[in-house]
Parts: C-alpha cells; sequence; structure tokens
C-alpha cells in the first residue's frame, strides 16, 4: 500500500512516482543448521505428532487411550504376581505384545495415516524438499519416528512387568534375560509394522481409508493365517504350520522369537519354526522391512516433486 | 424416501478407484483360502464352519462394513463437498435413506456372495452352512451398514471407532467376557445363521427372538438418529 503518498496531491505523472525504495531486507548470512538438523527436528516432530503432543487434544485422545490400555494389563499381572507371591510372571515377555497385537495394530492404523498421510492430502511434501533435505531423509526421519512411537508402545509394558518382577524379588538373571530378549522381539515388531502402516498411509492419502487398509492388512493377514493353522493342527498337519505362519506379520514375529528368542509359539499346538525354519523367517522379516524402506523412498522420489 | 441421483453419486464414492480394489481383495482372499482349505483336508463340515465363522463372518464382514457405512458418507462431510448435497431440496432421512441402502447394497455384494461362493466350495452347502452364513452376511450387512452410516455422521473419526467396535468389543471383549456377544451383531446374525442350518454346527449366545429385535432395533434407530445428526450438520475443519 503506498500509505507514504500524500492523498492530496493529485496523480498528474504516474510516471514519475514508481520508483523502488530500498527498506532494508536483508538476506541471510548467519550460520545455517544444515540437513542433518532438519532431519532431526522432522523425527523429534514425527515422534511427538505420534502421541499426539503438540498437536489438539483431540488428537492425543487416541494414542494417550491405547497406550494406557497396553500398560494396564501389565501392571494387573505385576500387581497379581506380588500378591500372590508367584514364582513367575503370569505371561512371558516376548508373549506379550502377540496377545495385545489388536491394540498394537490399532495404534500402527491411526498413527501411520497421521504421520504421512496430511502431507500428502494436503500437498505439503514438496514443502518438505524445499528445505535442505533429500527424499531419504523424509522417509528415515518419518520411518524412524513412527518405530521408535511404536517401540515406546510396545517396550513400556514390558518395562512395567520388568520392574514389577524385580519388586517381587524374582530371579534377577532369568528376568533381565526373558526382558532383553522381549525387547529385541518388540524391537523388530515395531520396525516390520512401522514400515507396513507407513507403506500402506503413503499410497492412500484419504482420511480414514489409510486406516481402514492398515488394519485390513494386519488383521485380515492374522485371521487367514491362524485359521489355516487351526485347520493344519486339526488335520495333525504340523509341519505346515510354521510355513503357514510366513504370511503374517504378527505370527512372522511370533516365529523369529520362537526360534531364536526362547519364546513359547502362539501358533496352535504350541508348534514353531524350528532354527532351520527360523533363518527364513529371520531372512523374510529382513527382506519386508527393507522392501517396506524401498518402497517407500520410490514413492516419494515420486511425490517429492 | 430414494433418490437416484444420490445414490449413483454414492456408489461412484464408494466403488471408485483404489476403493474398489480393497473391497474386491477381501472376498477374494477368502476365495482362496476356500480353495486352500479344500485341497488340503476335503470336505468337511467342522472346517467349513470355522472357516466362515472364524474368518468370513468375524473378520470380513465387519471390515467391509465399516468400508462401505463409513466410506457412504464420511470423506463428504470430511472434505465439506456434503453442503451442495444439503443444499439441494432434499429431506435429510431421504440422502441418510439412500446412502444407506447403497452401503447395504455394497457390503451384501462384497461380503455375502463371496461367503455363499466360499461355503459352496468348502463342503458343497453340506448341511446348509454356506446358506446358513450367507443369511448370517446378509442380515449383518444390513446392521453393520447402518450403525457405522450413523458412525460416519457423528464422528470425524468414524474409521477408527468403527474398527474398535469391530475387532476390540467383538473379537476381544467377546471373547473374553460373555456378557459381551450379547451386544454384539456378529451373535444376532450368528442367531439368524442357527436358525437356518438347524444343527449344533452353528451357535450363538443369542435367541432368535432377542437378536431379531435386536438387529431391526439397532438399524432402525441408527438411521433414525443419522438422519437428526445430518439435519444439524456442523462442518469443522482439520483437526
Amino acid at each position: 500500500m503506498a500509505v507514504e503518498q500524500p492523498m492530496s496531491a493529485p496523480v498528474t505523472r504516474p510516471g514519475d512516482q514508481t520508483r523502488i525504495h530500498n527498506i532494508g531486507y536483508r538476506t541471510y548470512d548467519g550460520p545455517r543448521l544444515g540437513r542433518a538438523y532438519a532431519r532431526r527436528s522432522l523425527y523429534s516432530q514425527s515422534l511427538r505428532g505420534a502421541y499426539g503432543l503438540g498437536r489438539s487434544v483431540k488428537s492425543k485422545v487416541l494414542p494417550m487411550l491405547l497406550f494406557v490400555v497396553m500398560c494396564v494389563p501389565a501392571a494387573i499381572m505385576v500387581a497379581v504376581a506380588v500378591a500372590t507371591k508367584a514364582k513367575d510372571l503370569p505371561v512371558d515377555y516376548t508373549r506379550y505384545a502377540i496377545i495385545m497385537q489388536g491394540v498394537i495394530s490399532l495404534y500402527v492404523a491411526s498413527q501411520a495415516p497421521q504421520s504421512v498421510s496430511r502431507d500428502l492430502r494436503f500437498k505439503t511434501v514438496p514443502l518438505y524438499f524445499s528445505r535442505p533435505i533429500e527424499t531419504a531423509d523424509y522417509v528415515r526421519a518419518k520411518y524412524a519416528a513412527l518405530a521408535s512411537a511404536m517401540f515406546v508402545l510396545t517396550a513400556a509394558p514390558l518395562l512395567v512387568l520388568y520392574v514389577g518382577a524385580l519388586l517381587a524379588k524374582l530371579d534377577f538373571a532369568d528376568q533381565t534375560k526373558g526382558f532383553a530378549q522381549g525387547l529385541v522381539s518388540v524391537a523388530l515388531l515395531s520396525l516390520l509394522f512401522a514400515g507396513i502402516g507407513l507403506v500402506i498411509a503413503a499410497v492412500t492419502p484419504r482420511r480414514g481409508f489409510g486406516i481402514a487398509a492398515v488394519i485390513a492388512v494386519l488383521v485380515i493377514s492374522y485371521g487367514a493365517v491362524s485359521t489355516l493353522q487351526a485347520i493344519a493342527d486339526a488335520q495333525n498337519n504340523t509341519g505346515a504350520i510354521p510355513w503357514i505362519g510366513l504370511f503374517s506379520p504378527v505370527t512372522l514375529i511370533d516365529g523369529v522369537q520362537t526360534a531364536f528368542l526362547g519364546a513359547t509359539s502362539a501358533a496352535p499346538g504350541a508348534v514353531g519354526p524350528g532354527t532351520g525354519e527360523g533363518v527364513v523367517y529371520v531372512l523374510v522379516l529382513l527382506g519386508l522391512i527393507a522392501v517396506a524402506y524401498g518402497l517407500l523412498l520410490r514413492r516419494y522420489k515420486k511425490v517429492g516433486l | 424416501m430414494y433418490d437416484p441421483t444420490v445414490a449413483r453419486l454414492t456408489y461412484r464414492a464408494l466403488l471408485g478407484r483404489r476403493r474398489a480394489l480393497i473391497l474386491g481383495a477381501l472376498p477374494l482372499l477368502l476365495i482362496v483360502i476356500a480353495v486352500v482349505v479344500r485341497a488340503l483336508t476335503g470336505a468337511d463340515d467342522q472346517t467349513a464352519v470355522n472357516v466362515l465363522g472364524g474368518f468370513a463372518l468375524a473378520t470380513m464382514v465387519p471390515i467391509i462394513g465399516v468400508i462401505a457405512g463409513t466410506g457412504a458418507i464420511g470423506p463428504e462431510i470430511d472434505d465439506g463437498s456434503v453442503v451442495y448435497l444439503l443444499s439441494k431440496p432434499l429431506k435429510r432421512p431421504t440422502i441418510i435413506l439412500t446412502k444407506l441402502i447403497v452401503a447395504i447394497a455394497v457390503t451384501m455384494v462384497f461380503s455375502a456372495v463371496p461367503t455363499l461362493i466360499a461355503g459352496l466350495i468348502l463342503n458343497g452347502n453340506g448341511q446348509q452352512i454356506a446358506v446358513a452364513y450367507t443369511v448370517a452376511a446378509l442380515v449383518a450387512s444390513i446392521a453393520y451398514a447402518a450403525l457405522f452410516l450413523l458412525l460416519g455422521t457423528v464422528s470425524r473419526h468414524a474409521v477408527v471407532f468403527g474398527l474398535v467396535y469391530a475387532l476390540v468389543w467383538e473379537a476381544l471383549f467377546g471373547s473374553l467376557v460373555p456378557g459381551a456377544r450379547t451386544l454384539s451383531i456378529q451373535q444376532w446374525s450368528l442367531a439368524v445363521a442357527h436358525k437356518v442350518a438347524g444343527g449344533d454346527l452353528v451357535t450363538s449366545d443369542v435367541g432368535l427372538p432377542t437378536a431379531t429385535v435386536l438387529l431391526v432395533l439397532v438399524t432402525v434407530l441408527a438411521t433414525w438418529y443419522a438422519g437428526q445428526k445430518l439435519r444439524a450438520l456442523t462442518l469443522a475443519g482439520e483437526e
């Protein structure tokens, strides 16, 4: 607005009055925080966002509720173990996540679209890439943030169990070993679930649809696999049970921890993979994580333009 | 009470592009499982009940109901384009009823038809099992579509709440707390299936009269209340 121009003066020769004022804009020549800082910020913001921190009250409700729902059964188990002076916890560290898989699935289904779909829906992704970060930085930050959030969700109840077990004066070495095995297992689970959730959410920007798609993949595959396993068990075809288990994320984790992390399989008849089949399980698991990362990179190569 | 234009728009919103893919993938998976199971074990009544009851009715029908029920109205309210629909000289209950009919039809086509096909593959409709579960899927489709359509008008996170109901309430609580099964659409539809199949293979925790009354009640009340919600709809911004 040309406020400086006196209103009373009649504009007779507009050509003479146009000129460029130097009003003192200066370029920034201080230190720049760079790519690593931007990546770190994106990571921490995404991680906070996964629990609704820094967002509206409404969006805090669901993740916090799911977190509480994850931890309450662990607290109850500890209370029971302390009160009854049990020799062992009622549930193995490695089994806890398998029991609570519904809650974990809901969490990843609600938070993965929250993390990536909104950027795609409102077409803000190119704005990220106008900063000094690359496609790989964005993908890595988002992946790491969701995996960390899921690790917090799945490891917190294990910590409750562990602290409770120590307070109940259960065997220290035994409990520590179980706790460590449980942590490795939920770390793998977090990486796998976060990868699957992000890939699906990144191709379904519409609200609600991403959630349904993630849940459908996780729950339907588990439902299909456990139905087939139950039938194989009923037919005494126990050799087939471990191989069927390869086809759903939850049973995949279950197989890996049965083979290498001293867990008892949750499959019907407690038939888990042996060491040989376990190697296949680990390869499939790592392959899936790598494929998820690769697909995300490919997706963002396209939408980042 | 039925408007063909609204119906056509809803069909296109529901079956357009990727939605049709996910809706089609689930029934396809059911049929593939049915073929695999049949090849592995041969025709067996108990196996058929396990697959149809455990996978088709317990998992597939609710998820398709959530996608179709909330998808019929949720995205429109979400992006605000519902105001163009509401500003037309149509009664709000008419809009809801039309969308409900479309959602029911889509849920039925994508859940009951594959259930019937899977049942026929599994044991060739021995002991009326395939027909019983198809009837159950048909009945459940109506109630799920009405309930989730209501959720779509009430909340912006309708899909999450729908899934929480279907997976946590019906599956988790239903298996732990027997009382929760009385308030579960799945059990009500199983009661109808029990009547059709006759034998002891298909069982339900709810009697047929109770189930019928509750099914009708839920459907009618949900539809009526969704119409009321649409009459006084507030559009809100993102988060």
